[in-house]
């Protein structure tokens, strides 16, 4: 069982190395954005292997934490490349 | 019960794999990066949904431990992830990344440059 689990955290982790190829060679930035983005995800899937693997459930707040630090990382990133600004000045100030 | 319990496990996490994989190769193979967020968007997330509801049977069966914050983690990729690719494809459309050369209809565009003109229209010079 744990052979199985440890094939698949390489496979992931071998993906992630995959993704990173693309955050190096990407021909522009959104590439770059949505190549981090899913290798947060990635990150993700192998901490969820790790806990099994160390038969602890004490890794799995991080699972979470890491989806929404992620998911602030890539609103607040398109945000800046949309609009130049990522917290933007309100009219009458 | 226990053989069903591990085959469901191990099925569940090798879905989630080989969903891992097919995004790592859409990745790198699609041409212009709204067919890349296509791929990255959509099977990552069912990937990593299939692979922690496997850990999830596994931490409650094997291990007698039922964990909300998986539960909470899976919802929460659910809701954010697809709202992260649409973000993320917005914005390399109006920063101006052009599409493959394959593509044939483009009705974004219509839309675009009549907003453009509407809030030129709205906004004052004088800034």
């Amino acid at each position: 069982m744990n052979v199985f689990y440890s094939v698949c955290l390489v496979l992931v982790i071998l993906s992630m190395l995959g993704l990173l190829y693309r955050v190096w060679k990407g021909p522009s930035v959104p590439d770059r954005l949505v190549a981090l983005d899913a290798v947060g995800v990635m990150l993700i899937s192998a901490i969820a292997l790790f806990s099994i693997l160390f038969d602890t459930p004490f890794f799995i707040d991080a699972i979470l934490l890491i989806a929404i630090m992620s998911f602030i990382g890539t609103v607040s990133f398109s945000k800046f490349i949309e609009r130049g600004e990522i917290i933007e000045r309100g009219p009458n100030r | 019960m226990d053989l069903i319990a591990d085959i469901l496990i191990v099925l569940l996490v090798t879905v989630g794999i080989i969903f891992t994989i097919v995004t790592v190769i859409g990745i790198l193979r699609l041409p212009d990066v709204y067919t890349r967020a296509h791929a990255a968007s959509k099977s990552a997330t069912l990937g990593v949904m299939s692979l922690l509801l496997g850990v999830f049977l596994h931490f409650w069966w094997n291990e007698g431990h039922f964990s909300v914050a998986l539960l909470l983690g899976i919802v929460f990729l659910f809701i954010t992830s697809p709202i992260g690719g649409h973000l993320m494809t917005r914005a390399a459309y109006m920063s101006g990344v052009k599409p493959t050369e394959l593509t044939v209809a483009d009705d974004l565009k219509e839309a675009v440059i009549e907003l453009r003109i509407e809030s030129d229209k709205n906004t004052p010079d004088d800034e």
